[in-house]
């Protein structure tokens, strides 16, 4: 455990990256600031470009900030940089064991690195390894991606971290192996580990503990992910019809709709509070066949949306 | 080329096909060694449809996708692709078929109307409609301030907006869309799906892959590959009726868990 605040393992304020130069620099993060509790699942979700992995590779002390401050695990990411080395693992967003190495190999070699081994630490990885032992004579470049994927939280695990760090683990994964990984982190949070996991796929978030919702370097905002569906107040309606492009633009047309866009099998229409879903239904029975419309929850993907600042939308 | 007058543009029928089935594939099989990567697979797609094309990974869909695009033989059954064969016509299959995907699209160090250029010069279009149609485009996407700008200076919804209009510039039979919409952020995300209705309407046919169930209710029709069969295809809602499921989620999960070489089994991965 760091010397720091025992409560929270990482606590980030106020953090900015630049890249480029004057005229055309991009701003990666533009003052971000977050803590995570011990033990928690903490989520940061948001589509590419959104800085997520800017901000992973601050905090894991591979990238410099431009201004602002984290701690990770009690230690300052500038200064106490190899303290949280240490301390912390790491799974990048691409592949990035050695793939002439075979699995057992790439496993012993991170275990030397940190000074421990591979029996040491055998219970903590053995839900991932113990999947992948039967081929550990093979190159890990010749391994499938979900093999891969296990091999590679092994490896970022054999230290026994205290924090977690797992940079998109779930792109470009099909929804069986993504919802496979999330129980397997599920029952890593029981070995108190901290973890922090980016993703730009919004379901994930209902399976995090808390979430910062991130766009364009900025944090939308941050909560479990039930309370940022309380916090959406205005109603959705959920409508379907034999011609659901017709739907969607006549519902975009009434004016008691804030908004309107596809949601899988049905259109979610956010309404104006005082609206009157009689005079909806009517209106659009007369233009629509075999319509339903029926009341409807938000999801983290309509809060999403909705905290989007307007002139991103247009883009 | 029919008119070039911007209204006709995206309205204009694609030449060459009759209408109808532009995809069909007969038992088409692809074997790499023992490893049987696409076992007899059998479909239909229809001229104007919104073909969805589901599967875990390493269930087949890259390779029979490659097979339908012309850039794989098969190992055998036969398969034809905008009226073309996909043994003996393959350069022409490539001709009349548009192709798009998240990691490979179009070039950062290009500006988007050298882009556009480029591609449409590759399919030997006239300067006349590559001029006409530059311009509908861009109006069509707002970018008409960003036409000299480098592709990597745009954010990624616009590439990859400004990446489909691409892949349809020469008004292809079929346009191919490997994972269009990865990463791309939920409102970007349905603007691009509003583009594949609207290219659906002028009368090309989208053949799409995607890991967002919700996209796949978007589809006219779905197909689910497991173990390089395709073991469903149907509308979403007949596919959610015939598997008592809520949502097409379901479906694939249904279906996809009881594959022998998924991810998660790699005792039984090839």
């Amino acid at each position: 455990m760091g010397t720091g605040n025992k409560e929270k393992s990482v606590l980030v304020n106020d953090l900015v990256k630049f890249y480029g130069k004057k005229k055309d620099v991009v701003k990666a993060l533009q003052g971000i600031s977050f803590d995570v509790t011990h033990g928690e699942i903490f989520g940061i979700i948001g589509p590419d470009g959104a800085g997520k992995t800017s901000l992973f590779r601050i905090l894991t002390t591979l990238l410099l900030p431009d201004e602002g401050r984290a701690i990770v695990d009690g230690f300052d990411v500038v200064k106490d940089y190899k303290e949280i080395r240490n301390r912390v693992g790491y799974m990048p967003g691409r592949f990035s064991l050695y793939q002439d190495l075979s699995v057992q190999e790439n496993l012993e070699f991170f275990a030397t690195i940190f000074n421990t081994t591979i029996d040491e630490n055998y219970d903590l990885i053995k839900d991932f390894y113990s999947p992948i032992e039967p081929f550990k004579d093979r190159k890990a470049g010749k391994l499938s991606g979900g093999m891969k994927q296990k091999l590679a939280l092994s490896c970022a695990l054999i230290h026994r971290p205290s924090i977690l760090f797992l940079d998109e683990p779930t792109t470009g994964v099909d929804a069986v192996s993504r919802k496979e990984f999330w129980e397997m982190l599920k029952r890593l949070k029981e070995q108190e580990i901290t973890i922090l996991v980016s993703t730009p796929y919004m379901d994930e978030a209902g399976l995090c503990d808390r979430v910062a919702l991130i766009q364009l370097g900025k944090i939308l905002s941050i909560n479990t992910p039930q309370k940022i569906i309380d916090d959406f107040k205005k109603p959705i309606m959920a409508a379907k019809a034999s011609n659901m492009l017709h739907l969607l633009n006549d519902l975009k047309n009434f004016e008691q709709v804030e908004d309107a866009y596809p949601f899988g099998e049905y259109h979610h229409a956010v309404m104006r509070n005082n609206f009157n879903e009689e005079s909806l239904r009517k209106y659009l029975q007369q233009k629509n066949k075999e319509l339903e419309l029926k009341k409807t929850e938000p999801d983290i993907e309509d809060c999403f949306m909705s905290l989007m600042p307007a002139s991103h939308k247009e883009e | 080329m029919s008119s070039t007058s911007n209204k006709n543009i995206l309205n204009t029928p694609p030449t060459g096909g009759e209408r109808g089935t532009v995809i069909k594939a007969d038992k088409l099989t692809k074997r790499f060694g023992d490893f049987t990567a696409v076992d007899q697979i059998s479909f239909e797609v229809n001229k104007g449809e919104i073909f969805g094309f589901l599967g875990a990974n390493g269930a087949g869909k890259t390779t029979a996708m490659r097979m339908l695009c012309g850039l794989s033989l098969p190992t055998s059954g036969t398969g034809r692709v905008a009226g073309f064969d996909v043994y003996k016509e393959n350069e022409k299959i490539k001709r009349n078929i548009g192709y798009m995907s998240q990691k490979f699209s179009l070039y950062e160090d290009l500006t988007v109307k050298e882009n556009i250029r480029f591609y449409a010069g590759i399919y030997g279009k006239s300067d006349k409609f590559i001029k006409d149609k530059t311009e509908f485009i861009l109006k069509q996407l707002h970018m008409e301030n960003e036409a000299d700008k480098l592709v990597k200076a745009l954010p990624l919804g616009w590439r990859q907006k400004l990446a489909f209009s691409v892949a349809i510039f020469h008004e292809p039979q079929i346009v191919f869309l490997d994972e269009p919409t990865g990463g791309v952020d939920p409102v970007t995300r349905r603007e691009f799906w509003s583009m594949i209705y609207q290219a659906a309407e002028s009368g090309i046919t989208i053949f799409v892959t995607t890991h967002y169930m919700d996209e796949a209710e978007y589809c006219s029709r779905v197909s689910i590959m497991v173990d390089g069969r395709i073991d469903a295809l149907d509308t979403p809602s007949q596919l959610k009726k015939s598997y008592q499921a809520k949502s097409m989620d379901e479906v694939f999960l249904k279906l996809a868990r009881k594959a022998a070489r998924s991810e998660s089994n790699p005792t039984k991965t090839a």
